[in-house]
């Protein structure tokens, strides 16, 4: 439970392990998202309403080309709806200029990837601290809460490793470690067990129950039953709607 | 709504409750930007280097013909100093085709007339204002003999004021005077070069030496450095310059004649020049270039064939700093096409960087940074690189200089303002050539940049 405790000195959030409160964190308004091609146009999305909780591990899944991939773009500020609103906290994405999303991505989210996508010419500390530079964090600082990261995911004798020299494992807590980093939000994971052998796999999977018991949210998208399983809530999507939304009953 | 929890949860670790983002500048992001930068040079060390070669040449380039070109001014500078600033040099130049016999001057028939003449001189002076001083002398070559020891030395008859005019100095002793001219005394001055030769062991101040059959006291000693090279080819002279003896006028005028008779190859050639050289000295050195031409306007009405030539050491100089100027151009178009070419250079890399490292900018971007974050990312990593280039190019341009000056012998100067200009125009051309590519990683849309492989 060691690791448990230094979770919960980090978030300073007050909620009972595994319940997820009442507050929203993130609200999807009728997101449609229309690609445009030349003359021709696709709707990829149509019409999505969704709301997540402080402290919700949601799972969202579906078929290949049911629009999770935009959603999560969407989810991430990466990329913005056509129409609809997006709220992230009490903010409205939907109207925000380049660099409002920006700063909304490195205040608000932590991103993991399926290929870790860490940077190749940092060590696994400077990868975790990036972020916190974006954020205009002092140099101390930075470091403290990196050092505090790194032995979280219990990577501390890897600190001057450069990626390569990591397991994909290594590799996805480090991009774990970094997601952490500015206390986010919401985390969002997009498969992030997919690169991963089973073992590894079922480790990362552990971090993210640990993460849920400390009450971060958490919303991460997957097309493995297997790896949904874990989670507080699924999300089922189909043909860029919502084909289902279920909750764990307590 | 939980305020608490939307308003992003302050780190609560203990011990540091400062722990709050800052904005505008920050120091440390400049920091790591600039590590990122270098780190990411130095693992493509070969192709950075070569990339920055066009700017190494350039900026070498720049400095090293600066150097150049400035040593030449400042050769000339020199040469101008010891004319005189303010001075217009007159010489008897023997004309190309001399008519055997003149009816002019008072020499046997035989004999060659030509060059100045104190008429001319007066005529200058009376229609000139503003000649402060005009000192004529006279050159003839002769045998100078101390016992056993002889030199060919050119005997300059002049005046008291020839050494002052020239920005000559006596090494000791002391210049022959007013009285030793309108005497026709027999002192001299000797050169260095002559006293040494004539006197390789004793002080030749107080000895004699002999010219034909006459007896001249020494009474000092001249530096040979500023001789000037400039009063090569005039009449009677064709010993280097340093090989002058000075005696009043008046004695050279009494002893040797006017004419003077050479022994050559078919017999005898006889010559007969009153003045072999005249400096005037001007008192406004603004209106010098403007009496140099009114001079030879003068001379030209009265000498029939060009027996004369003018010097003024201004226009010499403003040719040497037109010819400088020419130079500074030529090396300024070679450096330029050389810094066009490196920038080039960097651009074209810093383009293929931004392609390799389209899933960087994704990650970054993902990760918080603003368009602006990656534009100064890139563009310090451009600047980087051409500034690496830049201070090679110093090193370099200051190098050739001195190998410039120890193989050819030229006088060459660095100035610190050209390692300074050089590397600032290398800097300046990262910025100019990074910002392209710097613009086109920071458009990259970061969805499309992240799914890059």
């Amino acid at each position: 439970m060691s690791e448990s405790t230094v979770i919960s000195e980090h978030s300073g959030t007050v909620l009972k392990p595994g319940v997820s409160s009442n507050t929203i964190v993130a609200s999807l308004n009728d997101i449609r998202k229309t690609y445009y091609m030349g003359a021709l146009s696709v709707e990829v999305l149509h019409g999505i309403s969704l709301d997540f909780y402080h402290g919700d591990y949601i799972s969202i899944m579906g078929p290949s080309g049911c629009g999770k991939s935009t959603l999560m773009n969407i989810l991430g500020c990466l990329d913005q709806p056509t129409t609809g609103k997006y709220f992230l906290g009490d903010e409205d994405t939907s109207l925000m200029e380049d660099d409002e999303l920006s700063s909304i991505r490195g205040a608000r989210l932590g991103f993991i990837f399926q290929s870790y996508n860490l940077i190749q010419q940092l060590n696994v500390l400077e990868n975790i601290e990036m972020p916190l530079f974006y954020q205009g964090y002092s140099e101390t600082d930075s470091h403290e809460i990196a050092m505090g990261l790194v032995q979280r995911v219990g990577l501390e004798d890897r600190v001057d490793h450069k990626p390569f020299e990591l397991s994909g494992g290594q590799q996805q807590r480090v991009a774990i470690a970094r997601a952490l980093a500015v206390d986010p939000l919401i985390i969002l994971a997009d498969e992030p067990t997919g690169n991963l052998d089973t073992k590894s796999g079922a480790e990362i999977l552990n971090l993210f129950d640990e993460l849920h018991q400390q009450g971060k949210t958490l919303i991460m998208v997957t097309h493995s039953d297997e790896l949904a399983e874990r989670s507080q809530r699924w999300v089922r999507l189909r043909d860029g709607l919502v084909e289902s939304d279920e909750r764990r009953s307590a | 709504m939980n305020d608490a929890a939307l308003n992003k949860p302050a780190l609560s670790n203990p011990g540091s409750s400062q722990r709050r983002p800052q904005t505008g500048f920050n120091f440390v992001r400049f920091k790591k930007i600039t590590q990122v930068g270098i780190k990411s040079i130095y693992s493509h060390g070969l192709r950075s280097l070569l990339t920055v070669l066009g700017i190494v040449i350039g900026v070498a380039a720049v400095i090293a013909m600066l150097a150049v070109s400035e040593g030449a001014s400042f050769e000339a500078q020199q040469q101008f100093r010891d004319l005189g600033a303010s001075n217009i040099l007159l010489k008897s130049v023997k004309p190309a085709e001399v008519e055997e016999s003149s009816n002019r001057g008072f020499g046997p028939p035989q004999a060659i007339v030509y060059g100045l003449t104190t008429a001319d001189i007066t005529a200058i002076r009376d229609s000139i204002p503003g000649i402060t001083n005009v000192i004529a002398s006279r050159i003839v070559k002769k045998n100078v003999w101390n016992l056993g020891y002889s030199i060919n030395a050119d005997v300059v008859g002049t005046a008291v004021d020839y050494p002052s005019s020239r920005n000559y100095n006596l090494r000791s002793g002391r210049f022959f005077s007013e009285t030793e001219v309108r005497d026709h005394g027999n002192v001299v001055v000797l050169s260095d070069e002559v006293a040494n030769a004539l006197f390789p062991i004793d002080n030749p101040l107080g000895m004699t030496i002999k010219i034909d059959s006459d007896y001249y006291n020494i009474v000092g000693i001249m530096e040979s450095e500023g001789f000037s090279n400039l009063g090569q080819n005039q009449a009677g002279s064709s010993n280097s310059a340093s090989t002058r003896i000075f005696i009043p006028f008046t004695s050279s005028k009494s002893r040797f004649g006017e004419t003077t008779t050479r022994q050559t190859a078919g017999g005898m050639e006889r010559e007969t020049v009153q003045l072999h050289e005249a400096i005037i000295q001007i008192d406004n050195q603004e209106a010098v270039i403007e009496i140099g031409e009114i001079i030879e306007q003068i001379l030209k009405r009265r000498h029939k064939d060009v027996d004369y030539a003018i010097e003024v050491p201004l226009a010499l100089l403003r040719q040497a700093e037109e010819s400088a100027l020419r130079d500074q151009i030529v090396a300024g178009a070679i450096a330029g096409i050389s810094l066009l070419v490196g920038g080039i250079g960097i651009m074209n890399i810093m383009l293929a960087s931004v392609t390799e490292r389209t899933r960087e900018i994704g990650i970054r971007r993902a990760l918080g940074a603003k368009k602006k974050d990656i534009i100064t990312q890139f563009l310090i990593e451009a600047v980087i690189l051409s500034g690496v280039g830049g201070l090679i190019g110093v090193v370099l341009g200051i190098i050739i200089p001195f190998v410039i000056s120890a193989v050819w012998g030229m006088t060459t100067i660095v100035t610190p303002m050209a390692p300074i200009l050089a590397f600032s125009i290398s800097a300046l051309i990262g910025v100019v050539f990074g910002i392209y590519p710097s613009m086109r990683a920071a458009d990259m849309d970061p969805v499309e940049a992240l799914r890059h492989e």
